[in-house]
């Protein structure tokens, strides 16, 4: 733990560096209001001084005393402002920055890697966790530092003023920082479990509100509430731990500091009796008042630790994500260039657990510009040759080769810039419709949009959405799957790569649109290498080529006529197209 | 405000017992000025000796112990108080959420149910538990040392007095100040999550279309957003310690020239004097460390307001309208001249339909992208209401039936398949959490998926988060297999073949036709709908013709048009 405990402090102070010149400047501002902070009560015991008794006032004293004390007051108020300034900056920089990072190393995670955990999970960690470390940040900056100046300061007044009383203040001092860090290192571990609760009811949330339509399809409401309040009362007692101990910090440095106090007080006291008026009760004034200011910080640095104690769980939770191992850097690789859409499988072996191997020895060649089609029954991994061409996953055993070169061999960039791809899952983004469409061809001219979006029969719906073209998507929303999966197609229309993926491309739209756009994909299709997953058999008739698989293999390939004479299972299944 | 206090309602003694020990210590602290000037007083100008002097300080040891008692105390209890309050309003969220109406669902967003629910609930725990030990505890201070200062010298604490209400307007002003701008910083913040919870659900298309760079530079926009936000707050927060600090230096100002004068004029003592300059330092301790928590709460009274909002919405309420006697009960499903508008959504989506449907039958449901299939279907177990006209299931208006019953009489197996992770069973057992392996078994094997079973190891097999380890069409086939497990009087089937080959779609419509249930089946190909004993065409949100596959073949030119698109190429 000690070890993860240094490489995140390591991982923080790298965020830090770039923000240095604010952090010195902050640095700066807090000397000044700790100093101005601090001359306060001495001059403070200075005016008590001057008013001794009855007709023994000195007025003159004591208005250059209050002088004394104005200019102090502005000074420290000033700049413990701008300090204040500086870490928000710093802080709030640093939180941008981790953010970003985070959100950039999930873009950069192998599919393989998503695929297996949470979506809300991740985002609690991009989110959440990302927020309390900055919490932990600010709360570090403003108080450590200001706190660890106000102990020396006043540690070097009070020698200077009364050594034999400052050094019953020093010897008292360890005992706070003792209980400090015995409370710290256990309240970490309290932390980490609550962190782990929390992740696992965020998950929970997640996938429960995510599919809330379905939830309520079943009327499963009062289930999921069971598992909730199990979750619920798990994360309710770790977090009641994590919250208490880290909160008796204070009341137990306070505890010590009281004590402090009335040492000071008996020993003051006593000097102030013995040294017959060269230690004045003004100086016992200061004294006590400073004993105060000197055990404050330890109050707040004792919080801050417990506090940063959480930051730090979080943190590492965060540098663990962007730790993560990437998908393999493509730096060095070879880019693709314009292709012309060979696409070879040699003997590939793939399976997405090792335990149940998926893709054994396949072997095919889909020449460029010919159009392959892929049949066979659902679950037989059709979908898992798109993610090797896409190269989303790369391949067990031999390779998949485009135009001859090894995928694994040019940049991913270059790859898939020269594919394009409908999915049966219709992903929109958030954003206005303008912005999904152009995703492939972010300088395509709104001519080029209008008409890909008309030749995929989308246009017409587009007009009816409230502000057209710039209506903003995405999430849940209103469009319907078909309306969505249309907006796919204008997508891939607009980019008009050389080789196309449609898996499914036009399953949730109505035969009667699909056979116009299907129209605008022949024209689209024409000269480009591709590969069609579907089930309606009449679209995939006029392939060059049909792949019929089955249980990870190819089973029978050739076109419609040559394999409907065969008699085989393709011939089966397009029986079954007409069968009642 | 309200919700927070009901739920506080169950951790009402904590909440009470916490700010009290909290007082307790406080009145420990505020007697130690009155010892101190005791010691001054008596012990050092009094010539009452070391021994007085010792008494005192062993005084001041005891009330520490004291203190510390009471504080601990205190925040075990308000930890207490704000982890549990946090736990209610979380369940009470999660209920109210899973009560909302599909069009709330739609209204309201993914992202901003689950921040809700999440960080917003966190910081609202964060605030009780200061609130509770600060906010009352910083009070009780204030206004002990003031009281305490009248105690000492009654002229002297007008100081106190004018003092304590500057003091009060500024953290009251700042905490104005701030409330908007952290608002805002959390609806930037949800704005942030929605963007991750995207890119992580749409990583396959935005690698596809190699937009990473552009979608880290979106991401960037938004922190960079948030990022101004939060120091535009921060910058009138950061106010709050300086101004305090500022305005009680100045009143000991004040303090030290009346003391001046009053222990001039023989009122009081020096000793006096000491003590309330402790209770101004007393007083300026406190407030700084409340201006450090100001931050906490006001966030955490933004987040809670957001939080109320959403409590305060009804939720779907179970029945809509009182009974109206009822129809003709032969009838599985009848739709009565059905208008249906979505909120906001501009034209209608459905518009006077009129259908009845005879328990049995197999209704199908066909038409362009658009034309209203969903919306259709939806209306029956009232997932949307009829805007106007009846829906009426077994003769009754289905807003006069419990939403409970009907969705137990309805089962639909939605367009967007989604499996929960667990295991194949648990996923199954959704559709009854009583039904045996041999029902369960049944069902896959009805809904053609016994060779997902198979595959995936049985109905132990795993799924995960959203079943991303099976297949669109292994979804969509446990799906159907999770709908037929709860044994439907009705079941509608929202266009949940797609993925399926034609083999296999062909195999489960005749299974489903063995079980006797009305079924509804919506779908874009005409051959899944051919043996249906009533076709509806839609076009546009209207039902332009029902009929058999037939008749409409006949009557219908649109449904021919959609045949012919289908067959014609195939038939060649």
């Amino acid at each position: 733990m000690k070890r993860a405990t240094k490489d995140t402090a390591r991982g923080i102070l790298r965020y830090l560096k770039p923000h240095a010149a604010y952090l010195v400047l902050s640095a700066v501002f807090a000397l000044v209001a700790v100093a101005g902070q601090l001359v306060v009560p001495f001059l403070a015991g200075r005016g008590v001084d001057c008013i001794v008794s009855a007709g023994n006032v000195d007025y003159a004293r004591l208005s250059r005393v209050f002088l004394g004390i104005g200019l102090c007051v502005a000074a420290a108020t000033a700049s413990q402002w701008f300090m204040n300034l500086c870490n928000n900056r710093v802080v709030y920089h640093v939180l941008a920055d981790v953010r970003r990072d985070a959100f950039r190393k999930i873009e950069k995670l192998p599919l393989k890697t998503l695929d297996a955990r949470a979506y809300g999970e991740v985002a609690s960690v991009v989110v959440t966790d990302a927020d309390q470390f900055a919490e932990g940040l600010l709360l570090a900056f403003t108080q450590f530092f200001t706190g660890l100046l106000t102990i020396f300061g006043v540690l070097g007044i009070m020698l200077a003023l009364r050594w034999e009383i400052a050094l019953i203040v020093v010897v008292l001092t360890p005992a706070s920082l003792l209980t400090a860090r015995f409370i710290a290192s256990r309240t970490y571990r309290m932390f980490r479990e609550q962190a782990v609760a929390r992740a696992d009811q965020t998950a929970f949330i997640d996938e429960m509100i995510g599919n809330l339509k379905t939830v309520k399809a079943y009327g499963h409401e009062d289930e999921n509430v069971f598992v909730f309040r199990e979750k619920n009362e798990t994360l309710r007692k770790s977090s009641l731990r994590a919250v208490f101990y880290s909160s008796t910090t204070n009341p137990t440095t306070r505890f010590i500091n009281s004590v402090v106090y009335a040492a000071v007080a008996l020993a003051g006291s006593l000097f102030a009796i013995g040294s017959g008026g060269a230690f004045s009760v003004g100086s016992l004034t200061t004294f006590l008042s400073y004993s105060n200011q000197y055990t404050r910080p330890f109050n707040e640095i004792s919080e801050v630790v417990a506090e940063f104690q959480n930051a730090l769980a979080c943190a590492a939770r965060l540098f663990a994500l962007i730790a993560e191992e990437e998908e393999r850097s493509d730096e060095g690789l070879a880019s693709l260039g314009e292709v012309d859409g060979r696409v070879e499988f040699c003997d590939v072996d793939f399976s997405y657990t090792p335990e149940r191997p998926l893709i054994e020895h396949m072997n095919f060649t889909a020449e460029a510009g010919k159009r392959i089609a892929i049949v066979g029954p659902t679950g037989c991994g059709k979908t898992t040759l798109i993610n090797l061409i896409m190269r989303f996953y790369d391949v067990v055993g031999g390779s998949v080769k485009v135009d001859g070169m090894d995928v694994r061999e040019i940049t991913r960039v270059s790859l898939r810039k020269n594919v394009g791809m409908v999915l049966q899952d219709t992903w929109i983004k958030e954003g206005t419709v303008r912005e999904n469409l152009c995703m492939g061809a972010p300088n395509a001219t709104e001519e080029e949009m209008i008409a890909a979006a008309k030749a995929a029969r989308a246009h017409g719906f587009i007009m009816r959405l409230p502000q057209g073209y710039d209506t903003e998507i995405g999430g849940e929303g209103t469009l319907s799957q078909g309306q969505r999966q249309l907006l796919c197609i204008a997508r891939v229309m607009l980019s008009r790569p050389p080789m196309l993926i449609l898996d499914e491309a036009t399953s949730s739209i109505d035969t009667r649109t699909e056979r116009i756009v299907q129209a605008a994909f022949a024209e689209l299709m024409r000269g480009r290498t591709c590969f069609i997953v579907a089930h309606r058999l009449s679209t995939i008739e006029t392939a060059d080529e049909i792949l019929v698989m089955r249980d990870g293999s190819i089973v029978e390939r050739g076109t419609h006529r040559e394999l409907l004479a065969k008699g085989g299972f393709y011939a089966e299944l397009y029986e079954a197209q007409f069968a009642g | 405000m309200k919700h927070l206090f009901s739920c506080l309602k169950r951790y009402r003694t904590e909440a009470i017992l916490a700010p009290l020990f909290k007082f307790l210590e406080a009145c420990m602290e505020l007697v130690v000025p009155l010892v101190v000037a005791a010691i001054v007083n008596r012990g050092v100008n009094g010539g009452e000796g070391t021994e007085f002097i010792v008494h005192g300080c062993l005084i001041l040891v005891a009330f520490g112990v004291a203190g510390l008692a009471f504080a601990l105390t205190a925040q075990y209890f308000a930890a207490k108080a704000a982890v549990g309050v946090a736990s209610e309003l979380r369940e009470r969220l999660f209920v109210k959420l899973q009560s909302f109406s599909y069009a709330q669902i739609d209204r309201t967003g993914t992202s901003a149910m689950i921040t809700r629910m999440t960080s917003d609930v966190n910081q609202v725990q964060a605030g009780v538990n200061m609130t509770l030990r600060l906010l009352l505890r910083s009070p009780f201070i204030v206004f002990g040392a003031m009281v305490m200062a009248f105690i000492v010298d009654a002229q002297s604490a007008l100081v106190f007095v004018a003092v304590i209400p500057l003091l009060a307007a500024v953290v009251a002003g700042v905490m104005a100040a701030c409330l908007p701008l952290y608002r805002k910083v959390q609806n930037r913040l949800d704005k942030v999550y929605g963007a991750t919870r995207e890119n992580l659900s749409g990583a396959r298309v935005i690698r596809a279309f190699c937009k990473e760079e552009d979608e880290i530079a979106r991401f960037g926009a938004r922190t960079e957003q948030l990022k101004r936000a939060q120091k535009r707050a921060g910058l009138v927060s950061a106010l709050s310690g300086p101004l305090t600090f500022a305005l009680v230096n100045v009143a000991v100002i004040a303090l030290l020239y009346t003391g001046a004068l009053r222990v001039d004029g023989g009122a009081i003592g020096q000793g006096e004097v000491v003590a309330l300059y402790g209770y101004l330092s007393q007083i300026l301790v406190e407030l700084i460390k409340f201006a450090n928590f100001i931050v906490t709460v006001t966030r955490a009274v933004a987040c809670q307001k957001r939080i109320g909002k959403t409590l305060d919405e009804a939720g779907e309420r179970d029945v809509l309208a009182p009974s109206d006697g009822g129809g003709d009960e032969t009838l599985a499903v009848s739709f009565e001249h059905v208008t249906f508008c979505y909120e906001g959504g501009g034209a209608p989506a459905l518009k006077d339909i009129d259908l009845r449907v005879r328990r049995g039958e197999t209704v199908g449901v066909i038409g362009g992208t658009g034309a209203g299939k969903s919306t259709l279907v939806n209306l029956i177990p009232r997932f949307y209401a009829a805007t106007e006209g009846t829906v009426r299931v077994n003769g009754a208006d289905v807003k006069a039936v419990s939403a409970r019953e009907l969705r137990r009489i309805v089962g639909v197996v939605p367009q967007k398949t989604a499996l929960f992770k667990g295991s194949i069973r648990s996923n199954l057992l959704w559709g009854d959490p009583a039904a045996g392996e041999e029902t369960l078994l049944e069902a896959a094997r009805r809904a053609q998926a016994e060779d997902v079973l198979e595959a995936k190891g049985g109905l132990d097999g795993e799924v995960v988060q959203e079943g991303r380890n099976f297949s669109g069409g292994q979804r969509q086939r446990l799906a159907i297999a999770r709908a037929l497990v709860k044994a439907p009087e009705i079941l509608i089937l929202d266009d949940s073949a797609s993925a399926l080959d034609y083999a296999t779609d062909a195999r489960l419509r005749a299974s489903l036709k063995e079980l006797g249930s009305t079924v509804f089946i919506v779908s874009q190909r005409a051959a899944s709908l051919l043996h249906a004993d009533k076709i509806v065409v839609l076009d546009e949100g209207r039902a332009v013709a029902v009929g058999t596959h037939e008749e409409l073949l006949r009557t219908c030119a649109l449904y021919r048009e959609i045949y012919l698109t289908q067959f014609k190429e195939a038939s060649v």
